[in-house]
C-alpha cells in the first residue's frame, strides 16, 4: 500500500517534470537556425530527390507502357484463312488497336507485310500476299488512318515464320505483320 | 579434208561426216508418237572401241559409251540393256555391219544397236558412232565427229540429237537449258543448267529472295522477280552480257511469261491498286492491258502461235485456269475439276496444258487438253508436286517435288512414267523452267 503511493507520487512528480523538459528542449532549439536551415534543405532536396524518383519511375512506366504497345503493335499479327484475303472478327479487332495507337502516335509510319503458307504456287501467293496486305491497310484507312503512313509489301510464301509442314505451321504463317518505319 | 580445233568454244568445232549416204527414214516408225513411252525402245550401247588401245583411249571409249547410253535413257523412249549380258568384246569384235554378227544383238533383245569407236590423239578425239537396226540388220545412221576432249560430251549429245531425229523426226533436247531457283548459298538464287541437270551455274548473285525465271522463246533472254531492291521487282536480263531492264512499279512486278518468237512479255503489275497481267515490251514498257477484273490474274502462259494465253484467276471464287484469246478478246474458264489449279504451262505442241492442282490434301501436276477434254493426272502419293514446265519438244516436263523430304527437281516423261531426279546439289531446288534449244547439241 505504501509502495503504491509512493510510485503514485513519483508519477506525479514525473510525469509533468517530463513534459516540462519537452517544452524547455524545443524552446533551446529555436535560437540555433543554422540547423534547422540545414535540415530543411536537407528535406527539401530530398523531396526533390524523392519527386525526381517518382519522375523517373513514372516516366520508366510511361516508356515501359509505350514500348510494350509498340512491342504489341509489332508482335499481334492477324491471321487468314487458305486462300483468302478476307479479315475475319478477331483480325476486324486486332486492326482497331492498331488504329488507335496509330492515332496516338501520328509519327508512326508502318509496312503492312503480306505473308502466305506454303501451299499454292509461288506467284499466285505473291498475288495472295499482297491483297492480304492490301485488306489490312484498307481497313486501317477507312478507320481514319492516312494510307500515307501505310506502305504494303508482299513476300508471298517466301517468309514463312513456322518452317514446319502442317496445318498448325500453315496457320501461323497466313498472316500480315506490321513493321513500323 | 580436215578442220583443226583451236579450242572449247563450240562454234564450229566439229568435223561431221556422214558416213552412209543419206539413208532414208525407216519404213516404218520406231517410237510410237501417240503414246511413245507406252512401249520402250530396247537398245544396246556396248562399249566403245579403241583404235589405239592405250588405257588412257580405252578409259575414255568406257565412259563416252555410258555417257551416250544415259543421255539417250535421259529422253524416255529407250530401254538401256544391260552390258553384263552382251556377247561382245569391243576390240576384237566388229563394229561396222558386215562384221556384225547381229544374231548375237538380236538374242539379247536388243532392236536398236550403237557401235563407236575412237581415237585419242593430243588433246582431240575423234568418235564414229553408228546406230543399227538389229532385225533389219540395218544401218539407220552413221557419223563422224572430231574435237577437243572437253567436246567429249558435246559430240555424244550431237550423235542422240541424230538418233532422235532420225526415230521421231524431231530434234528432241539436246540443245536446251533448264533455269531454276536454289537455295545453295543460303538466298533464292537463280541457276541454269543443261537440260539434264549438267553443269549448274549461278546465274544471280544478290543474296535477296529470287524467283520464277522464264527463257524467252530464243533462248537469249531470261525474265525473274527479285527482291534486291526490297520490292517485288521484275527484271529482264540477257543472259549472255547480263544487262538488261527492271520494271520496278509501285506494288507487285511479277509473274513474267514470254510471248513466243517476239521480244515482248506478259506480267503480273499492281501498281493501279489491282492486279492485273500487261503485255509488255522486252524493255518493260508496257503495250496494253490482258486481263481486266478485280482480284487475282497471274501465271500467265502463251500458246506457241502467241494468240492465246492461259492464266490464273480468282474470279469464279477459287482459282483457276482460263484462256484468253487475245484476237477476239474471249475468256473461257479451262478447269473446273478441283478447287485450286495454278500454274499453266502451255505445251510446245500447243494442244494440252499442264498446270498444278491442289486437292485431298496433295499438289499434283496434271495435264488437260486445249479444249478442256482428257485430263490426266501425272503425280500422285509423293509429296506434293509443282512448277510444270515442258522440253521445247514436249515429250518431257521438269517440275519440283518434295517426296524426298526437300524440294527438289525432277524429270518425267509428258505420261508422267519415268520420273527421277534431275540433279543433285546443296539446298532446294523449285521452279524450274525449261528452255527451248538454245544450242546446237
Amino acid at each position: 500500500m505504501r509502495n503504491r503511493m509512493w510510485i503514485t507520487l513519483a508519477l506525479l512528480l514525473v510525469v509533468p517534470a517530463m513534459l516540462f523538459s519537452a517544452s524547455c528542449a524545443k524552446k533551446a532549439v529555436a535560437p540555433t537556425p543554422k540547423v534547422e536551415k540545414k535540415a530543411t534543405t536537407d528535406e527539401a532536396a530530398k523531396k526533390a530527390e524523392e519527386e525526381a524518383a517518382r519522375q523517373r519511375a513514372l516516366e520508366e512506366q510511361r516508356l515501359r507502357e509505350a514500348r510494350q504497345a509498340r512491342e504489341e503493335f509489332v508482335n499481334e499479327m492477324i491471321h487468314f484463312a487458305f486462300d483468302s484475303s478476307a479479315l475475319d472478327a478477331t483480325a476486324q479487332e486486332i486492326l482497331k488497336k492498331k488504329a488507335a495507337y496509330l492515332q496516338a502516335h501520328p509519327d508512326v509510319r508502318v509496312i503492312i507485310e503480306g505473308h502466305c503458307d506454303e501451299r499454292g504456287t509461288v506467284e499466285y501467293n505473291l498475288a495472295l500476299g499482297e491483297r492480304r496486305a492490301q485488306a489490312a491497310k484498307t481497313f486501317l484507312v477507312n478507320l481514319g488512318i492516312d494510307p500515307n503512313r501505310l506502305e504494303t509489301i508482299s513476300y508471298g510464301e517466301e517468309r514463312p515464320l513456322d518452317p514446319g509442314h502442317n496445318e498448325a505451321a500453315w496457320a501461323k504463317n497466313r498472316r500480315d505483320q506490321f513493321v513500323i518505319k | 579434208m580436215k578442220i583443226r580445233c583451236r579450242s572449247a568454244v563450240f562454234a564450229a568445232m566439229m568435223l561431221l561426216l556422214v558416213l552412209a549416204p543419206g539413208v532414208s527414214r525407216a519404213g516404218y516408225d520406231y517410237v510410237d508418237i501417240s503414246n511413245p513411252f507406252l512401249r520402250k525402245i530396247p537398245i544396246a550401247v556396248p562399249q566403245f572401241k579403241s583404235f589405239s588401245g592405250t588405257p588412257e583411249e580405252m578409259k575414255r571409249a568406257r565412259s563416252s559409251s555410258q555417257l551416250l547410253a544415259e543421255t539417250l535413257a535421259f529422253t524416255g523412249y529407250f530401254k538401256i540393256l544391260d552390258p553384263a549380258s552382251f556377247l561382245f568384246d569391243p576390240q576384237k569384235d566388229g563394229i561396222v555391219a558386215p562384221r556384225i554378227n547381229f544374231k548375237n544383238w538380236t538374242t539379247v533383245g536388243a532392236e536398236l544397236l550403237i557401235t563407236g569407236g575412237l581415237v585419242q590423239t593430243a588433246g582431240l578425239v575423234e568418235m564414229e558412232l553408228r546406230l543399227y537396226d538389229t532385225f533389219k540388220e540395218k544401218l539407220l545412221l552413221g557419223k563422224r565427229y572430231k574435237g577437243a576432249l572437253a567436246d567429249q560430251r558435246r559430240i555424244i549429245r550431237r550423235f542422240c540429237s541424230e538418233v532422235i531425229y532420225k526415230l521421231t523426226g524431231h530434234r528432241g533436247i539436246f540443245g536446251s537449258k533448264i533455269a531454276f531457283v536454289s537455295t545453295t548459298s543460303g538466298n533464292k538464287e537463280i541457276y541454269t543448267c543443261d537440260f539434264d541437270g549438267y553443269r549448274p551455274h549461278k546465274f544471280t548473285n544478290n543474296r535477296s529472295i529470287n524467283l520464277t525465271p522464264m527463257w524467252s522463246s530464243d533462248g537469249k533472254w531470261i525474265a525473274y522477280t527479285s527482291y534486291a531492291k526490297g520490292n517485288p521487282d521484275l527484271y529482264i536480263k540477257n543472259v549472255r552480257e547480263k544487262r538488261g531492264t527492271v520494271v520496278a512499279r509501285k506494288g507487285i512486278n511479277i509473274s513474267p511469261c514470254w510471248v513466243p518468237g517476239r521480244f515482248e512479255l506478259s506480267a503480273t503489275l499492281s501498281f493501279t491498286g489491282d492486279q492485273e497481267i500487261y503485255l509488255l515490251t522486252g524493255r518493260g514498257k508496257i503495250i496494253k492491258k490482258l486481263t481486266n477484273n478485280r482480284g487475282i490474274d497471274v501465271s500467265a502462259s502463251w500458246s506457241p502461235d502467241g494468240k492465246k494465253m492461259a492464266f490464273v484467276s480468282k474470279r469464279s471464287g477459287t482459282p483457276q485456269i482460263y484462256i484468253k484469246d487475245i484476237v477476239t478478246g474471249r475468256v473461257r474458264r479451262l478447269t473446273y475439276e478441283g478447287k485450286h489449279n495454278t500454274q499453266p504451262n502451255w505445251s510446245p505442241k500447243g494442244d494440252r496444258i499442264a498446270y498444278t492442282a491442289i486437292a485431298d490434301g496433295e499438289i499434283n501436276i496434271r495435264v488437260i487438253g486445249v479444249d478442256g477434254n482428257g485430263l490426266i493426272q501425272l503425280t500422285e502419293g509423293q509429296g506434293d508436286n509443282e512448277s510444270p514446265s515442258w522440253s521445247p519438244d514436249g515429250s518431257l516436263i521438269v517440275f519440283s517435288t518434295n517426296r524426298e523430304g526437300p524440294s527438289r527437281l525432277y524429270v518425267m516423261t509428258s505420261y508422267g512414267t519415268d520420273q527421277r531426279r534431275l540433279l543433285e546439289m546443296p539446298g532446294e531446288q523449285s521452279e524450274p523452267n525449261w528452255s527451248p534449244n538454245i544450242e546446237g547439241p
